[in-house]
């Protein structure tokens, strides 16, 4: 109950006048930087840390956490409306955040990314305020080893739970790798595959990768399409944050998982990127909606969210009690500690009381405040979609430019980011999967730090992963969801379910197409049986031309779904035509089910 | 946007740094009178977090908190390459006065360890602010009471039994962890590179290393909560700050490694430089700027905090310090073969 009376303390220092105005400036500009590609939140709060210099610490680390905040609540908006993540942990967030605001459910995506964020953070926060002595001791259990298993864990929740070909997603996410390992080798510190170019002695930044790769590519993307936003129809319905309310209520479950993955990550100290994409992993595994991951699905906007803000503000907890700076700008944050004379570490929960649990209520407020502030501009928000695509298409590249060279202030910067925005145009036409790809550049030369830490420190035996119960348990997890598009069709045999491969499972090993949804489901007899060889010819011949058939159905499908503008009639007539089919493989699947 | 003005500000003032040249020429009353006409470009060729980015934006917060400077300074980071990005461009900030960069040991050990095309003689030397140190710390569950106990110990112990842990490779804590090496032959430590210094101090309180070398203010706060064990300070002389920090010690309470029976010694420097080209009233800005920031109470709490050995130097001094301590690291270096090829 101590913590109760320090955080009444801690409120009481928070909700001064002074304190209050300072926090809805910190919201406004930390919005105004998230939605600036480029400019995140560690370069907004490094640059804006010199104003608050003249400040008591309190109310400088209030106003810098608000802006950190904002830009945490800014980074989505422009991950949903224009599919480029100003962060490593909003690139999830675009998977389904983005097909929304298309079909033109924009103000529903954003209020689920708003509330998902708040829920996330409090989460955390009440975490923290509860746990804090205790967490902070569990990080130190970190070694190199550990921090390799958690990479090695997001890795394959991707390779194992991702949509469309798994071979595809580890080609995507090789070069990923290669992309990570170009500049300084930390390990030998020599510099490896820069051919002698000093642009390439810092390797690729994620920012300019992420902005190239998602916000040009979808401007291609767009412009090869007619030159129209396919969010143009977009209704601002003033309610829409209420109904969207209600439906997430339905959605705790998704909530409470990303929730706990999020503060794991946050804590243990793998990162909210991870966290993120691990969230989201999971919950299109467990989804019973799984399989419309990836074309607009609530939950699919909800689970990254939650999980990446409750590892963000669950990651302040090892800045504080250890001194070990979770994020970029948790990095920033620490270097104004400093400034205001306050040492960041074991001691300041003992010294700094005051400091501490200002801090922490400061954190449930400003983050009540943003939540506020940033709900009432949904509608405003949302509008932006109604600008033609003409004139918005110029503004986007511009502000992309603008935030690739405001990186480094470096022009090299632009021309690559043009470049990734090619590389992402040609995997969006080929099929393959840009997220991998990220999620590579961001984490693989942390991966390969920790991999071969470890192994220095084991002296090369790779037993160090399976050293103690912790590592252990993880790689074990991490082996079974990589193996799992193998693992997974077996399983699902040993059931009895016959040839059948699970739906859900994002397992279309075969799929021909990208769009893994319905060519999961339609593609069953796709996957080859072993006894294939022994069947009559008629058998097999069927066999083959119902596949072909399904699949051509599927690509019509896709289509159609492409197809703009459909009339009342034409769509109760496809619904009427749909609703048989579902009917007839529904008995279909029943008769194969074991009694 | 901010971004675009700065770069037609760069052309403007390039222009304008060649009429400073110019004017260099002049007598010294008006050459005296040079200060900057545009914002200041702060470079730090670390990421951040670390120390010398901390002492960075440190610096920063105290010209802006005592309005030392009518246009502010911004600070940049440009670690790429272990730094070679951030001096680089200082390289090429010829004649440009507006552009300041804050070193590290990286100054000397980043071209000769990756074979950049650079040297700290291509830039001018404004500064030293400070020398940083270097404690040799361990777990403070290990039995090890001082620095010749656990040099016996590794001595004593398998070859590559015993982990460092430092930040960065071919850097400082590599280098000093090689010269240690020389008192533990021929059994050898096993370097565990790190990409910072926090990072470092919690993998040693977590046991995944056996000891570090840690600058103080990387590992004070592990220090205070009684986790880690200070064995000795690798200067010839001791800490002058008394205040007690632990419980039962203040930093002047670390015995030198050489009086415990350790004979290492390694500093580091924390100056300031700018490009080539620049004029002596320029730099004499500078130099003058740095002597009031550190005339500052905030400055003198900064140094107690991080135990910094207080040694300030301009002109010819630092110069020849500075060839002094270039020459040094190549010697440490060529020993222990850390040079890139060519060197």
């Amino acid at each position: 109950m101590e913590e109760i009376q320090s955080l009444i303390g801690g409120f009481q220092v928070a909700l001064s006048w002074y304190n209050l105005v300072l926090m809805v400036i910190g919201i406004l500009l930390g919005v105004i930087i998230g939605v600036l590609p480029g400019l995140g939140g560690a370069n907004g709060v490094a640059i804006l840390l010199p104003l608050t210099c003249s400040m008591p610490p309190t109310s400088a680390i209030i106003m810098l956490s608000c802006i950190y905040w904002g830009a945490l609540f800014g980074g989505a908006i422009t991950s949903i409306l224009f599919n480029i993540p100003g962060e490593p942990w909003s690139v999830a967030t675009t998977f389904d955040g983005h097909p929304m605001a298309q079909q033109g459910r924009a103000d529903e995506a954003l209020t689920a990314a708003f509330t998902s964020s708040f829920v996330g953070a409090l989460f955390a926060v009440i975490l923290i305020t509860f746990l804090a002595p205790l967490i902070a001791k569990f990080a130190l259990q970190f070694g190199p080893a550990e921090f390799f298993s958690v990479f090695f864990l997001t890795f394959a929740s991707f390779i194992g739970m991702g949509k469309g070909s798994p071979f595809k997603v580890i080609a995507a996410m090789c070069l990923g790798f290669a992309l990570g390992a170009v500049g300084l080798d930390k390990m030998t510190g020599s510099l490896r595959l820069t051919f002698g170019h000093e642009e390439l002695l810092g390797g690729f930044d994620f920012l300019i990768a992420v902005i190239g790769l998602f916000g040009i590519a979808e401007i291609l993307s767009s412009v090869e399409g007619g030159l129209k936003f396919q969010g143009a129809a977009a209704t601002i319905r003033l309610d829409a944050v209420l109904q969207t309310w209600k439906r997430l209520f339905g959605l705790w479950a998704t909530s409470l998982k990303s929730c706990i993955i999020g503060c794991w990550m946050g804590i243990t100290p793998g990162g909210a990127t991870p966290a993120s994409f691990m969230s989201y992993a999971l919950a299109k595994r467990f989804s019973k909606n799984g399989h419309n991951f990836g074309k607009g699905e609530l939950e699919g906007v909800v689970a990254p969210e939650t999980a990446a803000h409750a590892a963000g503000t669950s990651a302040l907890l090892p800045m504080l009690t250890l001194g070990i700076p979770g994020s970029p700008t948790a990095a920033v944050l620490l270097g104004g500690l400093m400034i205001w004379g306050l040492q960041p570490g074991p001691m300041l929960f003992v010294e700094q009381k005051d400091f501490v649990w200002g801090l922490i209520a400061s954190m449930y407020l400003g983050n009540l405040v943003g939540l506020v502030i940033v709900l009432t501009c949904v509608p405003l928000f949302a509008a932006i979609l109604r600008v033609p695509f003409s004139i918005i298409a110029p503004v986007i590249l511009v502000i992309c430019a603008v935030g690739a060279y405001t990186v480094k202030n470096n022009m090299f910067d632009v021309w690559m980011m043009l470049a990734f925005g090619l590389v992402g145009y040609t995997f969006n036409k080929l099929g393959y999967p840009i997220a991998p790809l990220v999620l590579a550049i961001v984490l693989g030369d942390k991966a390969e730090e920790s991999f071969r830490q470890a192994l220095l420190g084991s002296g090369g035996s790779l037993a160090v992963f399976w050293s103690n119960w912790l590592v252990g348990s993880i790689m074990t997890i991490g082996m079974l969801l990589l193996f799992w598009p193998l693992i997974g069709p077996v399983v699902a045999r040993l059931k009895g379910s016959g040839p059948r491969v699970d739906a859900g499972g994002g397992l279309a090993l075969a799929s021909p197409i990208p769009t893994p949804g319905v060519c999961a489901e339609l593609s069953p007899a796709v996957a080859p049986s072993p006894s294939e060889a022994a069947m009559p010819a008629r058998l097999r011949q069927l066999r083959g031309e119902n596949a072909e058939l399904k699949r051509r159905l599927a690509e019509a499908i896709i289509d159609a779904d492409q197809r703009v503008a459909m009339t009342v009639e034409e769509l109760e007539a496809e619904n009427r035509h749909l609703r048989d089919r579902l009917t007839f493989y529904a008995s279909q699947n029943d008769r194969s089910k074991p009694n | 946007m901010e971004a675009a003005m700065q770069r037609t500000r760069t052309a403007f003032a390039i222009g304008l740094a060649y009429g400073v040249t110019i004017l260099g020429g002049l007598p010294a009353a008006m050459a005296q009178a040079w200060e900057p006409t545009r914002p200041v470009n702060f470079v730090i060729p670390a990421g951040t977090g670390g120390g010398a980015d901390q002492m960075a934006r440190f610096l920063q917060g105290i010209v802006t908190k005592h309005s030392l400077m009518k246009q502010p300074l911004v600070v940049v980071n440009k670690g790429g390459g272990a730094g070679a990005e951030g001096f680089l461009e200082m390289k090429n900030a010829k004649a440009d006065p507006h552009k300041i960069v804050i070193t590290l040991s990286n100054l000397f050990t980043t071209p000769l360890g990756t074979g950049v095309p650079f040297s700290w003689k291509e830039l001018t030397p404004v500064a030293m602010l400070a020398l940083d140190q270097f404690v040799l710390w361990v777990n403070a569950e290990t039995p090890y009471k001082t620095a010749k106990e656990y040099i016996d110990a590794v001595k004593a112990g398998d070859d590559r039994k015993f982990k460092m842990g430092g930040t960065g490779s071919k850097q400082e804590d590599q280098i000093i962890t090689v010269a240690l090496e020389k008192l533990t032959a021929p059994k050898k430590f096993t370097y565990i590179p790190y990409a910072g210094g926090g990072a470092v101090a919690t993998q040693l309180v977590g046991k995944h290393v056996d000891s570090t070398v840690n600058n103080p203010i990387e590992a004070v706060s592990q220090w205070k909560a009684g986790a880690l064990r200070a064995l000795c300070l690798f200067d010839a002389k001791r800490s002058i700050y008394t205040t007690k920090v632990t419980a039962t010690q203040a930093w002047s309470d670390i015995p030198t490694c050489k009086e415990s029976g350790v004979e290492t010694e390694y500093q580091m420097l924390r100056g300031i430089f700018m490009g080539p080209g620049a004029t002596p009233a320029q730099v004499a800005f500078y130099v003058d700027l740095f002597k009031k920031v550190m005339a500052t109470d905030d400055w003198k709490k900064f140094m107690e905090d991080g135990a910094f050995n207080q040694t300030f130097m301009a002109g010819d001094d630092f110069t020849k310090w500075v060839a002094a301590n270039d020459k040094l690291h190549y010697d440490l270096m060529k020993e222990a073969g850390f040079l890139a090829a060519g060197k």
